[in-house]
């Protein structure tokens, strides 16, 4: 990996700024955009959704912003020297790691890890620059595509993603910058990004891949950078339309959305993850209605969730408006293996050719 | 011509026997059940026990027990320490309904009806067919007397079966026996809880309760001293009956309407009842002996449109704020209660009668948060044990909205939920009682709005509790950032910056900007030294007590120098000991120290020392500010004057 220059110097900008207040005898505070959907805009010129104006202040004038003040003065200190001895860490290393730091020690890592984010937001770094990286997801792809992987041996390795894999597919790694791997040669006609592992299975087995000429990406429920990374790369390097194939739920019009939109809590490197051409396949509430799948009812969870997604400003165009009013009187939710009802081979011989048609994707 | 039909009916009427009357108003009388009876019957044994030795001066020290020989049969005995009862009266006293001493006085008196411990008897004998048993022992070197006595229902007296002189260890007092039937296995817990409740409100009192199982419960004493003596007083025109008025016309010793008005009555001067005499168009020096009932009628009339003066109400003897907090945290340490505030009103008047409320809420501890809360309600030192939701001290309760306090009260009306009991005393010369069995008060608008009054005003004591309370424990959250937290913030940055770490000393009066109260109270016995008290007056021979010790911390955590006055409440009775700094004023119920340039970050002590208290009477001082902006303080409030 390359030594990322400036990143010394933004982290330290951010002690400075701490030590600063204290010297000038003011309530030490670092400022970051809000991280609510109430703060996400439409950027014209990337084309994704960016953070807006509104801005927080984590201030040392509350027990918990001190608190919090406290874990970012260790967690810069750790990355510092990190990058200074050429060494990486999980998000969780570094939840375990602060056990160590006493009164800083983190209570859950959810907190490490939102912190990672925030400081991600104040320097414009991604993680990946502080030498945090998540867990192996292993989020899969099959397709007749050839991909280059710098290995840890530092060999470049060619891996055909149908010839050279099992049926598991090949597995993305977290890091996807062009250093570590590049795209060789493609011979497909588009991407299905699936939500579960049960149906990209499925495609796999029916052997939809082949006969369609698509590249399956398994999303693994709501995906990880490294694979929104991938699917965007591939989109742009390789002019491959994009197409999300999820569960027919409020979550997964979500999952949708931070494929292609940018999700809210990454918005500050949309630019990087969203893919914003990538289109909905479904299940989609009116599927529901036009291939009498099986249902379930709406939570209440559900229903708030559909509900909060009519003033998500990611969904307000007037597919979206209709298709979730729609399920919200319907009252009723599916699954993409419901399509199952009509038998194993249904969704490759029948649902996904007409839905493609429709898309003008595929001749029927 | 048959005979009239006057004659007829002449046939059947004749006395009604005190029997016949007793078992038609039984009900009335407090006996209408088992359970009921037998509470009763304790009740009128222990009211009249307390009276006793209160008139005499002698601190109760009262003995209930109650066995139960048989399913339906309870015996129940009631024994005190008072004067006694010399040996002629005591068939009148026991033996004969609406006999007593206290049914014609205008005074705040427990028993007013005079039917109490004879309707005990009555129905014993009514019940069981046995007899009471009273010994009474009226001087040290005297022997006691037993009588065992019945009623003759027919002519309403006492009738002695049997007298014997006995020996008697105590010095003087009276021990009731009475067998009766009554339902002990659902009394017994309300007997308890009638003993409990009157252990709060008489605090003077020792009581002492022996099951039928063996079992001995002590209600200890918490005041050495007797309640100070209610009055007898006479009675008001605007309280006075035509029926009554009357009457006293007949009795009076005066020959002229003017003086008859004031002598007989209270609050008339001179140019009062001549006003009265003007508005009935009546001759001042006419012979009260001498008028018509048309006369009478005019002058009582003649009552209600002249403006008098209120009745003096220096008669009524209320309990006070200290003794109800040191017995309700005596009768609460088991529940161990967060805290204990009380409010006491000033005297008021309806129809004439004098009347005086207090209140007290214990609040936390082991109480159950999801119950409606405990209400206990006294009259005249009495517990009012049933009707509860009949009662003025329930509606004006209900009627409070209690969320703003922190109480669950859904529609904000009714029964509030919540860790808390409530008590009400209220005395009077008068208590208006729902029914003859007195167990509620009646909806006197006067009252009901004085109990409201009181407890809207200990309401705002628990509210500033509460507030300040949560002030604290946010202010203390910052001390932990200045304290821990900061410092550390300060050293990383230092140490990545490689720069020497920063003072913190203003970023601290910033981030705390307050100026900052904290007070302890502690306690010392002390011995042998004599120590100056007032509420233990009864008792200037006591060879120790209590000092409460208090020490006020004030820390200016603001970027400037603060200077401001601070008040320190303290309770009435309670004698100031040594101070330091000294205090700019004292007077009987605050101490005030004026505090001058204390620089940022710099803090003064306060000491003082309160002498003449029982351990507990005072935990927490109340504090308060003047000339500083009340909001920069944490752990004061603003003073509003006296």
């Amino acid at each position: 990996m390359k030594e990322q220059p400036g990143v010394i110097p933004k982290i330290d900008a951010i002690a400075a700024k701490v030590y600063a207040d204290l010297v000038k005898a003011e309530i030490p505070a670092l400022q970051l955009s809000t991280r609510t959907k109430a703060n996400i805009r439409f950027d014209d010129d990337l084309n994704v959704w960016k953070y807006g104006k509104s801005k927080t202040e984590r201030s040392a004038n509350s027990l918990d912003g001190a608190y919090m003040l406290l874990r970012t003065m260790y967690l810069v200190d750790f990355i510092k020297d990190m990058i200074k001895e050429k060494k990486s860490s999980t998000l969780r290393e570094t939840y375990y790691i602060s056990e160590g730091w006493n009164l800083a020690k983190f209570s859950s890592q959810n907190e490490s890890d939102l912190l990672a984010e925030d400081l991600e937001v104040i320097t414009g770094c991604m993680r990946e620059d502080f030498k945090l990286r998540p867990e192996e997801d292993g989020a899969r792809v099959i397709g007749n595509l050839v991909v280059e992987e710098m290995t840890r041996n530092n060999t470049k390795k060619k891996i055909h993603c149908q010839d050279d894999v099992g049926d598991a597919g090949y597995g993305i790694p977290y890091n996807v910058e062009k250093e570590k791997l590049t795209f060789k040669q493609v011979d497909a006609d588009f991407i299905v990004a699936i939500e579960t592992g049960g149906m990209f299975d499925r495609l796999v087995e029916n052997g939809f891949d082949t006969d369609s000429r698509a590249i399956l990406v398994h999303l693994k429920g709501q995906p990880a950078r490294s694979t929104r990374r991938f699917i965007k790369r591939l989109n742009e390097e390789k002019k491959l339309p994009v197409l999300v194939f999820t569960d027919c739920d409020p979550w997964s019009f979500r999952i949708y959305g931070s494929v292609a939109y940018g999700a809210i809590k990454t918005a500050h490197i949309s630019e990087y993850l969203a893919t914003p051409s990538a289109q909905y396949l479904g299940v989609t509430p009116s599927d529901i209605e036009n291939y009498k799948l099986p249902t379930d009812t709406l939570t209440s969870e559900d229903v708030a969730a559909l509900k909060s997604e009519l003033d998500d400003p990611r969904f307000q165009d007037q597919f979206w408006k209709h298709e979730i009013k729609l399920q919200l009187s319907l009252g009723r939710k599916s699954e993409q293996q419901a399509l199952a009802k009509y038998g194993l081979d249904y969704v490759t011989d029948t649902y996904l050719p007409e839905k493609l048609a429709e898309m003008g994707m595929m001749k029927k | 011509m048959p005979e009239a039909i006057a004659y007829e009916l002449a046939k059947k009427q004749k006395e009604i026997s005190v029997a016949e009357f007793f078992e038609r108003n039984k009900h009335i009388l407090g006996f209408g059940n088992a359970t009921r009876a037998l509470i009763t019957s304790v009740k009128e044994g222990v009211d009249n026990a307390l009276d006793a030795c209160e008139e005499s001066g002698i601190l109760p020290d009262i003995y209930v027990e109650i066995k139960n020989p048989t399913e339906e049969e309870c015996v129940v005995i009631v024994e005190d320490n008072g004067p006694g009862i010399i040996k002629q009266q005591i068939p009148h006293i026991f033996a004969r309904l609406l006999y007593g001493s206290r049914f014609h006085a205008v005074r705040q008196s427990r028993g007013q009806q005079g039917i109490g411990i004879s309707a005990v008897v009555l129905y014993g004998q009514l019940t069981t067919g046995k007899h009471a048993t009273i010994i009474s022992k009226i001087q040290a070197d005297h022997p006691a007397v037993m009588i065992e006595l019945a009623i003759d229902t027919n002519k309403n007296r006492g009738e002695v079966l049997h007298q014997e002189i006995t020996h008697w260890e105590k010095p003087s007092g009276t021990r009731v026996e009475v067998s009766l039937i009554a339902d002990y296995k659902r009394g017994k817990r309300f007997v308890y809880d009638y003993l409990q409740s009157t252990s709060i409100v008489n605090p003077h009192a020792r009581l002492v309760f022996k099951e039928a199982d063996g079992i001995e419960h002590v209600f200890e004493r918490t005041a050495d001293i007797l309640p100070k003596k209610s009055e007898e007083i006479k009675p008001h025109p605007y309280g006075v009956e035509l029926g009554t008025l009357i009457k006293m016309a007949k009795e009076t010793k005066a020959r002229k309407l003017a003086s008859f008005l004031k002598t007989e009555f209270c609050s008339m001067g001179d140019r009062t009842a001549d006003l009265v005499c003007d508005e009935a168009k009546l001759d001042r020096n006419l012979n009260p002996a001498d008028m018509s009932r048309e006369q009478f009628l005019t002058l009582h009339q003649a009552f209600k449109k002249v403006k008098i003066m209120s009745p003096p109400t220096e008669c009524l003897s209320p309990i006070g704020e200290t003794l109800i907090r040191r017995s309700l945290k005596s009768e609460t340490q088991e529940i161990s209660p967060e805290f204990i505030f009380t409010a006491s009103r000033p005297a008021s008047v309806y129809s004439g009668n004098p009347f005086q409320v207090e209140v007290g809420i214990v609040y936390g501890g082991s109480l159950p948060k999801d119950k409606p809360i405990k209400i206990l309600r006294f009259a005249n030192r009495i517990p009012l044990l049933y009707q509860q939701g009949d009662c003025a001290i329930t509606t004006a309760i209900e009627s409070i909205d209690w969320r703003r306090y922190g109480l669950d009260q859904p529609s904000g009306t009714g029964t509030p939920i919540g860790p808390a009991i409530f008590l009400t005393h209220v005395c009077s010369t008068q208590i208006p009682y729902t029914s003859e069995s007195k167990e509620a008060i009646a909806d006197v608008e006067e009252i009901e709005n004085e109990i409201k009054l009181a407890f809207r005003e200990c309401a705002r004591k628990v509210q500033q509790h509460i507030n300040k309370k949560v002030r604290r424990a946010k202010t203390r959250e910052k001390f932990d950032l200045i304290t821990k937290i900061l410092p550390e913030i300060a050293k990383k940055s230092a140490h990545m910056l490689n720069k020497p770490v920063p003072s913190l000393e203003k970023v601290i009066t910033q981030i705390m900007d307050v100026v900052w109260v904290e007070d302890l109270v502690e306690y010392e016995k002390v011995r042998g030294k004599q120590v100056q008290t007032k509420i233990d007056a009864a008792n200037p021979g006591d060879s120790g007590g209590w000092i409460a010790k208090s020490t006020i911390m004030v820390v200016n955590y603001k970027g400037k120098p603060q200077k401001f006055n601070l008040y320190a409440l303290y309770p009435k009775g309670a004698v100031v000991g040594e101070t330091k700094p000294k205090p700019v004023k004292v007077t009987d119920s605050y101490l005030k120290w004026s505090i001058d340039n204390l620089a940022p970050t710099n803090k003064v002590d306060i000491y003082f020392e309160l002498a003449g208290l029982n351990k507990g009477d005072f935990d927490e001082n109340d504090l308060y500010v003047q000339n500083i902006n009340p909001t920069y303080v944490i752990g004061a409030d603003k003073w509003e004057g006296e």
